[in-house]
Parts: structure tokens; sequence; C-alpha cells
């Protein structure tokens, strides 16, 4: 199946570019520590995107595969992640980062 | 094995004797003196007996040739100086002198540093001294013998504060020496300059060279001056400062205040004598040099008539005889620039015998005094100590050149040479010098040994001759006042000179510059002969009137004189000049360079430093809040600039 | 049609994002994520990599966005946690230094568009049998590798995450490496 693309592969270059801006922000910004991680989920896929659209510009299937290993990478990183929030707030009652702060000067 | 083949041993023994010393004195302190006894005197013992062995083989051999003993060389890259000795006959001579005048003052030692708190630290440093001076005269470049110059230099400065709890020694040592240094300097700067032009600095390979091409070294060089002449100038200004000559002389006096045995060894026979050594062996260099000799002959001729004068008005014993040897120092550069270089050496040999016998007596006087120097508050004292008395009369005698003792042979063979060669004005100088030398000799002798004891009642009692250890010395160096004048008995008395031939072959001879042994009448010889006797004669005549009785005839002159008097009380003043013009200017840029730029600037640059760590680190630890989001913005905006600087091009 | 959808999901996948990083409750933020998931989904199906598609919805959508939902549950986040935010120099420079990044890297992707056009879309491009073929044939040690990362997560996971040891009695054993800190 041949698709006509009259969507310029840039467009979807730079809506990716977008999305890991607004991830960045979000990542910097939010004090929530779930938050945080949704940020990065969001960065991470756009990053996912990007790859995508490289591949289809260059004609490599490197690209996609390169994008499972970015997703199973980032199933561990969540899952870690999340398994040391769950440590952090048994111990201290809450997941704003703002509060974790025991390595202060 | 022959004996020359032991000649290493001969400097060998008293260094490796100083270091055994040393290491006893570090790690067993309290082992006995009889180890640093059997140590300390033991191995300049060997040490004296393989040299006279050497000595011997030498000049009983088939070849009088020279003989080097090469050891090794020394090498950095393309340098190469071999560590070698040489036995000619002029190292002979002085092998001799100080092997055989160094082990009598060892013997000595033993018995005046008897009673002190480092007795063994002394005969540690008494030994390292014998090496260095061994290796100064047996080298065979002037590498080596520098090694054993500063060593000398070094041990002296050790001896003379040996009683470092003291406040003076220490600063007397200090004085040795840095003005020492000065001399060094001026030594270095010399062998730079023969090295730069004969690329060797061995004897063997520079003379002959200096020989057959003399042109090489009368052409123009620098100051002014020839190549020759500039050479020349370096190495007696090394001398200057090493034997004591104007304007470097000052040292020797202070240096009186370390042992005396010391003051015997260093500051009469040997050491001091260094300089002398040392033109005597590059007098190849100094023959192409006239007007420097001139030069050297008269520095030499005026520090003898000043410290001559010195020495007539001052009362501590051990003073008089530093100034004597001051000025009979000059005596042998007045001799040694004139050409007259056998006439130097001569006059070195038999002044070592006497000096040191004279010292050793003082010592011995000293000793008896329990540690009074002062002459004033001695006399009398041939009831109490005759070996004593009549050995140091007897130095006396040699030294004011007494007929058939040993300094008027040699003393008489310089002034001749210096009226022969012309210099009827450094000879009158030498004639008065002669007399003044005979007059504060026989001036001291009076004070301390005739007339009534003028000490305590306490020192009365404690007068004694001293123990054999310490009498035999001066017995033995005694017939060696005597006896040493012998060798070189001149023609006009019926000798055949033998000394002056002996050495010759150490005298280049220059085909075109031959020196002139201009003839004199048989007739002026003897009158000369009889006035330098004369001199001597009215010197001792005249002190034994005006001190003879005890009293302290030379009071009157002080009286009729008085502005004279102050200036020789006060050395001329010369202390004082270096101190204002020297000294304290050189104090002061060092306190300034101290305080002001090495603690302002280096210090301080270094401070600012560490402040500038410090702040920037108290600033940098505010980054560190522990809050995640604020780590995690720097981490974006380091990313940001690393992006940015890749995307540059 | 093709702009229309890609026009269509795009904004849908801005906005939600947008959703995603500014609302105060967490569980909101997360259902706005599975939104961008599955608009980014789309994105991936047009770019002609479907298989890629499929994956971020069940993976993605369907597993990791569960498990925050499932550690918010847990942990009953509530939304009194989230009130205030940050300093407003921390925010600025922040929005800052992402626009910067916006300036940054659009350029490079103009610049480096300008000099290629995609290819037609190919069969070969887009089938799984391809995909599969690179996977396990090419990149086999990755994959090998990626799967022993899962692993090793999932161990650490556990370990961070379970409940210390109810007896203190001493034995060393610091089970959750963050209970020595002091509350």
């Amino acid at each position: 199946m041949s698709l006509p693309h009259s969507v310029p592969v840039s467009w979807f270059l730079v809506l990716a570019a977008l999305l890991f801006a607004i991830g960045v922000a979000g990542a910097l910004t939010r004090r929530n520590g779930i938050g945080i991680f949704l940020s990065i989920e969001l960065m991470l896929n756009a990053v996912n995107v990007e790859l995508v659209g490289y591949s289809r510009l260059l004609g490599e299937r490197t690209g996609q595969v390169m994008v499972l290993f970015v997703m199973a990478v980032a199933a561990a990183e969540a899952a870690v992640g999340l398994g040391l929030f769950i440590a952090v707030y048994r111990q201290r009652r809450t997941i704003d980062v703002n509060r974790l702060n025991l390595m202060r000067w | 094995m022959r004996p020359l083949d032991l000649l290493w041993l001969v400097p060998a023994l008293p260094i490796a004797g100083a270091a055994l010393n040393g290491l006893i004195c570090l790690f067993w302190p309290k082992a006995g003196k009889s180890t640093a006894t059997l140590i300390g005197v033991g191995f300049p013992g060997v040490s004296m007996l393989v040299a006279l062995a050497a000595i011997w083989q030498y000049l009983h051999g088939t070849n009088p040739a020279p003989f080097e003993q090469t050891l090794w060389s020394w090498t950095a890259g393309t340098f190469s100086i071999p560590v070698a000795f040489l036995l000619d006959p002029l190292s002979v001579v002085m092998l001799f002198v100080v092997t055989f005048v160094g082990f009598w003052i060892h013997v000595y030692s033993a018995g005046y540093m008897s009673h002190e708190a480092g007795y063994r630290r002394y005969f540690a440093y008494l030994n390292l001294f014998m090496g260095a001076m061994l290796l100064l005269i047996l080298g065979n470049n002037f590498l080596v013998m520098f090694v054993g110059w500063e060593g000398v230099g070094l041990c002296s400065y050790l001896l003379i504060g040996f009683y470092f709890d003291q406040s003076f020694p220490p600063q007397a040592g200090r004085k040795a020496f840095i003005v020492n240094r000065i001399g060094d300097f001026a030594f270095l700067v010399g062998m730079f300059a023969l090295f730069a032009k004969y690329g060797t600095l061995t004897y063997s390979a520079i003379f002959p060279k200096v020989v057959s091409a003399p042109e090489a070294l009368t052409a123009p060089y620098a100051l002014g001056l020839t190549f020759a002449g500039f050479v020349a100038l370096c190495f007696f200004i090394g001398a200057m400062g090493k034997s004591a000559q104007i304007p470097l002389y000052v040292w020797l006096p202070d240096a009186m205040a370390g042992p005396t045995p010391v003051s015997a060894l260093i500051h009469a026979a040997t050491m001091v004598t260094a300089g002398v050594y040392m033109v005597v062996r590059s007098n190849a260099i100094y023959q192409l040099a006239p007007e420097i000799g001139t030069f050297v002959a008269i520095i030499g001729a005026f520090t003898a008539i000043l410290a001559a004068s010195i020495g007539l008005v001052q009362n501590d014993i051990k003073k008089v005889l530093a100034y004597s040897t001051v000025s009979q120092l000059g005596y042998m550069f007045l001799a040694a620039g004139l050409g007259a270089y056998t006439a130097a050496v001569f006059h070195l040999g038999t002044h070592a015998f006497f000096k040191a016998l004279l010292f050793l007596g003082s010592g011995s006087v000293i000793h008896a005094m329990g540690g009074e120097q002062d002459m004033r508050k001695m006399g009398g004292l041939r009831k109490y100590m005759p070996v004593t008395f009549w050995t140091f009369a007897l130095g006396t005698a040699a030294i004011a050149g007494v007929p058939g003792l040993a300094g008027f042979f040699s003393k008489d063979e310089i002034l001749h040479n210096t009226a022969a060669t012309g210099h009827w004005g450094l000879f009158a100088i030498g004639l008065f010098t002669a007399g003044l030398t005979a007059f504060y000799m026989v001036r001291a002798v009076a004070m301390t040994f005739f007339g009534k004891f003028r000490g305590t009642h306490d020192q009365e009692h404690h007068l004694h001759e001293s123990p054999w250890v310490m009498t035999v010395p001066l017995l033995v160096l005694a017939i060696g006042a005597v006896g040493s004048g012998w060798v070189g008995i001149p023609e006009l008395l019926g000798g055949g000179n033998t000394f002056h031939h002996f050495l010759s072959p150490v005298i280049a001879q220059f085909p075109e510059h031959a020196i002139e042994h201009p003839e004199m009448a048989a007739s002026t010889e003897w009158l000369l002969l009889i006035a330098s006797v004369a001199a001597g004669l009215i010197g001792i005549g005249y002190a034994f009137k005006l001190y003879g009785g005890g009293e302290f005839g030379g009071a009157s002159w002080a009286k009729r004189f008085p502005v004279v008097y102050r200036l020789l009380d006060h050395k001329y003043w010369v202390d004082e000049i270096y101190d204002r013009l020297i000294v304290k200017p050189l104090g002061a840029l060092s306190r300034f360079l101290w305080k002001g730029f090495d603690d302002t600037i280096v210090d301080g640059s270094v401070r600012a430093l560490a402040w500038a760590t410090e702040l920037s680190a108290e600033g940098g630890r505010l980054s560190t809040t522990g809050n995640v989001r604020h780590y995690a913005l720097y981490f974006f905006l380091g990313v940001l600039g690393l992006f940015w600087w890749i995307l540059r091009s | 049609m093709e702009t229309a959808i890609f026009l269509i999901f795009a904004a849908l996948a801005l906005g939600s994002a947008m959703v995603v990083v500014t609302h105060k409750s967490p569980v909101y933020a997360t259902m706005s994520l599975v939104l961008t998931l599955f608009s980014t989904a789309v994105m991936f199906v047009l770019l002609g990599a479907p298989f890629i598609g499929a994956l971020q919805v069940l993976v993605y959508a369907g597993a990791i966005v569960v498990l925050f939902l499932f550690v918010l549950m847990l942990l009953n986040i509530s939304k009194e946690e989230h009130q205030q935010e940050g300093q407003t120099v921390h925010r600025w420079v922040a929005l800052l230094g992402a626009g910067a990044f916006i300036g940054l890297v659009v350029p490079l992707i103009y610049r480096a568009t300008q000099s290629r056009n995609a290819g037609a879309l190919t069969e070969e491009f887009v089938s799984i049998r391809e995909f599969a073929r690179d996977l396990f044939g090419r990149y086999l040690l990755q994959f090998e590798i990626v799967g022993l990362l899962l692993l090793v997560a999932v161990v650490a996971a556990t370990v961070v995450a379970r409940k210390p040891p109810a007896a203190p009695s001493g034995v060393a054993g610091a089970d959750s490496p963050i209970s020595e800190v002091e509350p």
C-alpha cells in the first residue's frame, strides 16, 4: 500500500520538537513527583516520534527498531522510578520534590 | 702492590674516618672517647704512612715523571672530568706538609680536646678537612681541586663555629664562609674561562698547550686584560679569599674563635696555603700575565705589612698569631707574584712547621691558663712549662729569621728574589715587615713567658706543663721548624739549593719568555742577607728591651703616637668599613626582598589564589540546594549550551 | 485528507501535552498523557510505522500508564499535596530554556529536510516481517541486552519498593536504600 504524503516530514519533526519542549518545561517546573515522571514519559514519546520521522526521511528501518528499544527502556525506568517513589513516600509521606532536599548544603 | 697505587687511600682514609665517626655520633652517641680517638687519629695516621711510602717510592723510582692515578670519570653528557690524582714535585711537597703536620696536630688534639663535649664531632670534622685538603693538593685537574677547595671551606666553617652554643663562633664561621665565597666565585669564573678555551681542566692537558701556544693567551680577552691575565686575576681573587689577602683577609682573625688545633691546622699550615698552591700550580698562566703577577706581589707585600702592623698591638695570643699568618702569606704571594714560585712554596713549607708549632704552643699555654688567652694576664710561664717555652721560642726564632733556622732560609729567598727582579720598593716593605715580625713575636714571647705572673691566684695554681700527647707534637714540629729550611740552602752559603731544583720541573719553561734570574753580584747578595738578618735581630732586641722585664714597654710608644695606636688597635677600622658599606646595605636589600617581595608578592599571590578558590567554593556551594528540580535545570541548560556549541558550525 | 488527520491529532497531542504538564491533579495528568499517547500513535501510523503505533498503545498506554495509575492509587496522593508551584524565577528560566531549545532545533530540522524528501512509502518499509528481520537479525544482540535490562529493572523495582523487614534487630541489611533516611 502506498500512501501519498502530502504532509511534509518536517511537520512531524517540528511536532516532536514541540512535544519535547513541553515535556522539558514540565519536568523542570512541576513539584509533584508523579508529574515529573509524566513529563519525562512525554519527552521520551516525543523522541520516538522524531526517530520514526527521521527513519521515514532517510528510508531506513533502523529508526523504528531504536524506537522499540526506547520504549523498553522507558518501561524499565518507569518501573524502577515508581518503586523509588513508593519507598520515598513510605519514609517521608510526601513526593513533593521541594521537600526531598536532604542533600542541601 | 706498590705504595703509589695506594695513593687514592691518602684522601680516602680521612674521609672514611670522618664518615665513620659521624655515623657513630648519630647512632651510638654513648660510645666511648677511645673509639673516636682511634678512628680520628688512626685513619690520618695510616694515611700519612701511605703518603710517605708513596713519596719514598716516587723519589727513588727510576722514572721521575709525574705519576697519575685515575679512579673514575665524572660524566654528564659530553662533559667529562676524571677523578684522578697527580704526584709530582709540587704535590709531593704539599703532601708531605699536609699529612705530616696534620697528623701531629691530630695527636695534639686528642689531648687538647679531651675535656670537650663534641670530641667525636671534632674529629669527624677534622678528618673531613684532611680529606678535602688532600683532594685539593692531589687532584690532577682544577675541578677536583675545586671540590677540595670547597670542602676545606666547609670544614673551616664547621670547625670555626665548633662552639656553637656561644654566640660569636657561629658568626665567625659564617663570616669565613661568606668571604671565602667571594673568592670562590672568581675561581669558578676562571675555571669557566679555561674550560671554554681548552675543553678540559686537567693540568697535564692544559699547561703543555699553554706553553706551546702562548699567543693564544696573550691576545686581549676581557676587562682590558689578556686571556692569561683574566684567568690569573680570577684565580688570584679566589686565593685572596682562601689565603686571606687584602681585601678578603678579615675572616681569619675572627676564625680564632675555633679550637686552637684548628687554628693551627687550617689557618696556619694547610687551608690558607691552598691559594699559594693554586697560584704556583698555574704558574704557566701567571708567567704570561706579568702585570697580574706584579699586582699579586703588591697585594702580598701590603698585606704583609698591614697585618704585621696590626699584630703589634694585639693582646690575645692567638690574634697575634693570626695576623702573623696573614702577614707571612703575604710574603708567599709576594714571591709568587714576582715569579719566584719555588721560594713561595719553600716559605709555605717552613711556615707550616713553625706556625703550627706556635699555635700548638699557644694552645698549650691557653690550656694551662684554663682558657685565658689575654697575654696581659700571663707572664713568667717559662718556669711552669719549659717544653712549651723552649719549643715556642724556637718557633719564634724561626719566624723571626734567626740564621740557621727554617724561616731564615725561606724568607731570605723571597727577599732575595724581590730585590733581584728590581722591585726595591717591595723589598723595602718586605724588609721592614721582617723587622716588625720579629718584634711582635718576641713581644708575645716576652709577655707570655717572661717577667712575673700577672694572672689570678687560681690560675697560678692551675699552671702546669701539658701532657705528653700535647708536648710530643710540639717537639716533632720544633725539629721541623729547625730542619725544614736546610733543603733550600742557597748557593751563596754553600748549599746547592736542592729545593729549587727539585721543584723546577713544575715551573713552566717558555722558550721566549724565559724567567729571568738576573745575576747579582755576590757582594750585593751578602749585603741583602745581612740586611734581613739585621732587621730580624733589631726587632728581637728592641722587643726584649721593651717587654723582657715583664713591663709593657710599648705603652710609651702608644702615648707618644695615640692616633697611630688607635688606628692599629682598631685594625684600621676595616671591619667597620665593610660593615657600613657592604654588609648593612646587603642586609637591608635581603630584608626588603624577603618582606616586600617574597612575603608580599610571592606568598601573597598564593594566598590570593587560595582566597579566590575559597570564595568561588562558597559561591558554588549555594547551588547544591538539594532540590532536584534545580539540578535538572542546570542539566538542561548545560545540554542547551552543548547543543548550541555543536550546532554553531 | 491525510493533512486533516495530521492537523487534528497534532493539535490533540499538543493540547493534551499541555494538560499533562500543567494540571494540578496527577490523575488528570495521567489521563491526559493517555490521550497524548494515542495521538502520537496516530502519528506513527501516518509515518508508515503501524507496528510501532500498535506497540505504543499496547506498551505505553496499556502498561506504563496503568502502572502510574496503580502507584497513584496505592499512595493515595491527594490534591492538596501539590497546591503551590515553585518559584517564579525557576519557572521562567525553564520556559525560556524550552523556548531556546525550540529555536535551536527547528532551523536544524528545516535545514535537514530541505535537501531531502521522503520517498514513497513502500510495502517493505511498513511490513512487520521486515521489521522482525531487523530486530532478530541485525540487532539481535541489542535485543537480548534490552531483555536483560528489563529483567534487572524488575528485580530492582521489587527490591526497592518492598516493605522493610519488621524486626529491626540490628542485622546488617538495608533492604530499602532509603530506609536510613531520617524523616
